[in-house]
């Protein structure tokens, strides 16, 4: 195999960890913070405005991560700077 | 595949490409701009009124008294601003229901302009409301330590804000490519139904937080005793609120 192959796999299999790993916290932050919300919901109905505002806030800034990660899996996949760069060369050739 | 607005270019001219992003912001702002225009000829103050004139009201108290909510005493100064950022936000999202439109917000230009106008803002709100001196004292606080830190989080929130939007967007209008080349027939319509939710979402997720940043830049300089007052009047609204809905 030469170092575009070695290039190719590496890329995939990194974006389907970053995507699959960098899920996995958002996932449990979210699902605490909606807990949260919901039992101070069910206590305090008068204050939904408030709750509802802080965990729509809190929620995109939790989810802000798995964002950031979906984002590089995507770079990876479809603008990934190193594949780009061995095109290039052998574009060159 | 595209993966975002940017790779599709109408027209070209040497060094000046006219791509999706660019003519379907114009677009944005010629719908946005029209439709107030067209809303705003003929207000009028009696019962009788006409349904858009209903429309448009229901938009700017929302967006008001969201802001106060916040913390913003005076909402109306930061209305346009906070408003507009909402209004093109939701709007692009919102004409996905077009055939054959692209999100301008699901490109990374769209979205770091955005940010870039928030990042801009908050300073002057700041410094206009509090001075110069208090403002640029305040990033020293609660040490001199903390410094390079409060620096850093103003960029990387601006960054933060910028990457959230053109991700939830561009996810959305990849899904649908993923799966339309999947499942052609019903699926995709779900998920732009979900993509609208989203972008609702998404708008006002972008609109709070700039309010939420602004608010911190022109309240927390205040002295003890003023913050106190507020949120004490911010109780009081509360409960008032809540008197109301029971």
């Amino acid at each position: 195999m030469d170092s575009s192959t070695y290039i190719a796999i590496v890329s995939i299999i990194t974006a389907g960890l970053t995507i699959a790993i960098g899920s996995i916290g958002p996932a449990f932050g979210e699902a605490r913070a909606v807990a949260a919300a919901m039992t101070s919901l069910a206590q305090q109905p008068d204050a939904s405005a408030t709750i509802t505002r802080t965990l729509f806030v809190g929620l995109a800034m939790v989810e802000s991560v798995a964002i950031y990660c979906f984002v590089v899996s995507m770079i990876l996949i479809f603008a990934n700077p190193f594949w780009n760069h061995v095109i290039a060369q052998t574009a060159g050739q | 595949m595209n993966l975002s607005p940017d790779n599709i270019i109408f027209w070209q001219m040497g060094f000046f490409k006219l791509n999706a992003t660019i003519v379907y912001t114009w677009g944005l702002m010629l719908v946005l701009v029209l439709g107030s225009k067209l809303v705003t000829r003929k207000l009028s103050t009696e019962l009788q009124r006409s349904r858009w004139q209903n429309l448009l009201e229901i938009i700017v108290t929302g967006i008001n008294q969201q802001i106060e909510e916040v913390g913003l005493k005076n909402p109306q100064k930061y209305l346009g601003f906070l408003g507009s950022l909402f209004l093109f936000v939701a709007m692009s999202s919102l004409f996905t229901i077009v055939p054959g439109y692209e999100p301008p917000t699901g490109s990374l230009s769209t979205t770091a302009a955005l940010a870039i106008c928030v990042f801009v803002a908050v300073p002057m709100f700041g410094i206009e409301e509090a001075g110069i001196g208090r403002y640029l004292r305040a990033y020293t606080k609660p040490t001199i330590i903390m410094l390079p830190f409060n620096i850093i989080s103003e960029v990387s929130r601006t960054l933060a804000l910028a990457v959230r939007l053109f991700g939830n967007m561009m996810s959305g209008t990849l899904i649908i490519a993923i799966l339309l080349t999947i499942t052609p027939f019903i699926f995709p319509i779900i998920m732009s139904a979900l993509g609208l939710l989203t972008g609702m979402v998404q708008a006002y997720i972008f609109s709070i937080l700039a309010t939420v940043y602004i608010a911190a830049a022109t309240r927390a300089r205040k002295p003890v005793e003023n913050a106190e007052s507020e949120s004490k009047d911010r109780n009081n609204n509360t409960n008032h609120k809540g008197i109301n809905h029971g």
